[in-house]
């Protein structure tokens, strides 16, 4: 699959009053054509500012592209213009956020607002905007759309809104949609209406989607490829199977044994002990290792590179060295990657 | 189960009362909650179930109907005497931990106020000390009293709102969507301790939650509201495996999971209200269709109900 974007060694820090922040600490990840990749972590792990930073949507003044390289149709946008970034924004690369609420303009109505891209990058006269919105919003499956588009925000439903949102964000058929938890500030039902709607639409603009979240229910449901994130770095990537099925880092154990299942029983369920790492002085080792029970005298030491576990699995934890000794996963880790290995001999 | 703690009886909660956006947010429903058990509500929002739990703790003056507390009317007429020890029995913990703890109080003053107006310490070292043990009930340490909530993450912030509800001994705690602002690490952490807790001192809770899998794995019993009536009540494995009322079916297909094999072949269903069909002045209300298991049908539809239940079995 070609690649259509290109994320390399990228260092992300904040200026604050205690000193330097270092919220991004040398992520790598590429998105493919037509795919879409989740990016889980708790908060603060970074997810958020990794994807603002494509679109270089974070504060001015006290935030910072150390290093690294966003590779999108051979222009770093790292370094790119705000004249440059103008164009792409809206245009090639377009952002759901979470809250509908919000990112929709109160005193504008949503016609106007759905056609904000369209006049802007493509040009359209006012009559043919109108016409484009109609179809949009009836793409997205909002009824009556020739009343509704002279319609307020305040007059929409939360799914609604949220549906509006993804109108405006797809407008111009953009090749990356950034979706920041689109679904979180949702009910259940309407969240399931807005995936199916997302994975329809995808197919029909042939998109590529990074979906950020911390549901890992929803990752299952959308994701083709997912990537944890913890202190800063991707900690583990791989296909959805790989992840749910097999994974190999302890911080990607402790997610998904925390979360219970539907005929889980009365145990106790699992908990990651301690907190998350303080990023104004990350630690040398491992983030991780202050929280992790299989933690080596490594860990502390150094970090760990990428381990390959198969071409499109990898993860970084010195588990996977060969010298590390062997260790038992949580239960629900073991019966997981049972399965895993007894579909995978089922192939063969 | 034994004894009912809780008794609510056609419980009505309407807002703008003979105006033209009258609101029946909560409309007409009953259950009980027994003794030392944990009821969950759940429901889409805008559904009523965070109007139920402030109606039944008076944070709103119900428009109709009753709820006895141990056989007393919650809403009745009482004296300031009786109101203080009608307070002490029944304390909630809320959403959001950001802005249920006063920004300007310190956590031992936020943690004591209860102790303070209902005169549980004697002598402010006594009354030190019981905020001290609290914070260590809920895995925080002393010297966390004297900081201030900003200086808090959400989930630190959560075991101090649920600190602060322990502190007057109450026998009876509303969960209004204590873990839905938290991450999904940090509300194993405080589902953990809120079970610990109703161990060791027998508390009740009415927890009420969107996270349908976090319910089911607190709850004994569980309530589906939809539209201000309450649709389905029962225990909460038999609501799941044998979901009776479309809504709760619908909801339940919707619930995320995360096993990316299950999630491909996923059918949601939909739940379209006009699929009942009430004639006018048909008989809708709660039956029961197994022992403990209620469903709000007509009679019609409660043959039918029942038929396709024993089939499951």
């Amino acid at each position: 699959m070609k690649k259509l974007l290109e994320v390399k060694d990228l260092h992300i820090s904040f200026h604050t009053f205690a000193g330097e922040v270092q919220a991004i600490r040398g992520v790598d990840f590429d998105l493919h054509e037509g795919e879409t990749l989740a990016i889980v972590g708790e908060s603060g792990s970074g997810k958020s500012v990794t994807t603002k930073s494509i679109m270089r949507l974070l504060p001015q003044g006290n935030s910072e592209i150390k290093s690294g390289e966003i590779l999108f149709n051979g222009e770093n946008l790292a370094t790119a213009s705000e004249k440059k970034m103008q164009k792409i924004r809206g245009k090639d690369i377009s952002m759901i956020f979470q809250d509908p609420m919000t990112s929709l303009n109160p005193t504008m109505t949503i016609g106007k607002q759905i056609m904000e891209p369209l006049i802007k990058h493509r040009n359209l006269g006012k009559k043919e905007a109108t016409e484009r919105t109609i179809k949009l919003l009836d793409l997205v499956g909002i009824p009556k759309p020739e009343t509704r588009l002279k319609q307020y925000p305040h007059q929409f439903s939360g799914g609604m809104r949220q549906r509006v949102v993804i109108a405006i964000a797809l407008a111009c058929a953009p090749k990356v949609l950034i979706a920041d938890e689109p679904t979180t500030a949702l009910d259940v039902t309407i969240q399931g209406q807005i995936l199916d709607l997302m994975k329809d639409l995808q197919k029909k603009i042939e998109t590529s989607i990074i979906f950020i979240t911390h549901d890992l229910g929803v990752v299952a449901n959308v994701a083709d490829r997912v990537a944890v994130m913890y202190g800063g770095k991707i900690v583990e990537v791989g296909t959805v199977d790989e992840i749910f099925y097999n994974p190999q880092h302890p911080y990607t154990w402790g997610l998904i044994s925390s979360m219970p299942s539907l005929d889980s029983q009365d145990e106790e369920l699992f908990v990651i002990p301690g907190t998350p790492p303080d990023l104004l002085h990350p630690p040398k080792g491992d983030a991780f290792a202050p929280r992790n029970p299989y933690a080596m005298k490594i860990d502390k030491e150094e970090q760990p590179p990428m381990f390959k576990v198969s071409d499109t699995h990898y993860a970084a934890t010195w588990l996977l060295h060969p010298d590390a000794p062997k260790v038992e996963p949580p239960l629900a880790v073991q019966e997981r990657q049972a399965k895993f290995h007894a579909s995978i001999k089922g192939d063969k | 189960m034994t004894e009912k703690l809780l008794e609510v009886k056609n419980l009505k909660q309407y807002f703008n009362i003979g105006k033209p956006k009258e609101v029946r947010a909560v409309d007409d429903i009953s259950f009980d909650i027994y003794k030392g058990e944990t009821l969950g509500l759940v429901g889409e929002s805008g559904c009523g179930k965070s109007t139920t739990g402030r109606t039944l703790i008076r944070l709103y003056n119900a428009t109709g109907g009753e709820v006895l507390y141990d056989g007393v009317n919650v809403h009745g007429k009482k004296s300031g005497k009786e109101l203080k020890e009608f307070n002490q029995k029944m304390q909630m913990i809320f959403q959001d931990p950001y802005a249920s703890l006063n920004p300007r109080m310190k956590i031992s003053d936020i943690i004591a106020e209860g102790i303070d107006i209902h005169g549980l310490a004697k002598s402010p070292k006594e009354r030190l000390e019981k905020v001290y043990k609290l914070l260590e009930t809920v895995g925080l340490n002393k010297e966390h009293a004297n900081r201030y909530p900003h200086e808090f993450s959400g989930g630190q912030r959560q075991r101090i709102g649920i600190a602060r509800a322990l502190a007057v001994e109450p026998e009876f705690i509303i969960a209004d969507e204590p873990i839905s602002a938290l991450d999904v690490s940090i509300q194993a952490q405080v589902v953990n301790l809120l079970k610990k807790l109703q161990k060791e001192r027998e508390l009740t809770y009415l927890f009420i939650a969107h996270d349908l899998s976090m319910v089911k794995y607190i709850s004994d019993r569980i309530g589906v509201m939809y539209f201000g009536k309450l649709v389905e009540l029962a225990p909460a494995d038999d609501l799941y495996r044998n979901p009776v009322h479309p809504y709760t079916q619908s909801l339940l297909s919707a619930i995320p999971l995360p096993d990316p094999e299950y999630e491909r072949s996923r059918k949601r269903k939909a739940y379209r209200p006009d699929i009942h069909q009430y004639e006018d002045g048909e008989d809708v209300r709660m039956r029961e269709i197994s022992p403990g298991h209620f469903v709000n049908c007509s009679e019609k539809e409660f043959e039918q109900y029942k038929a396709n239940y024993n089939h499951k079995k």
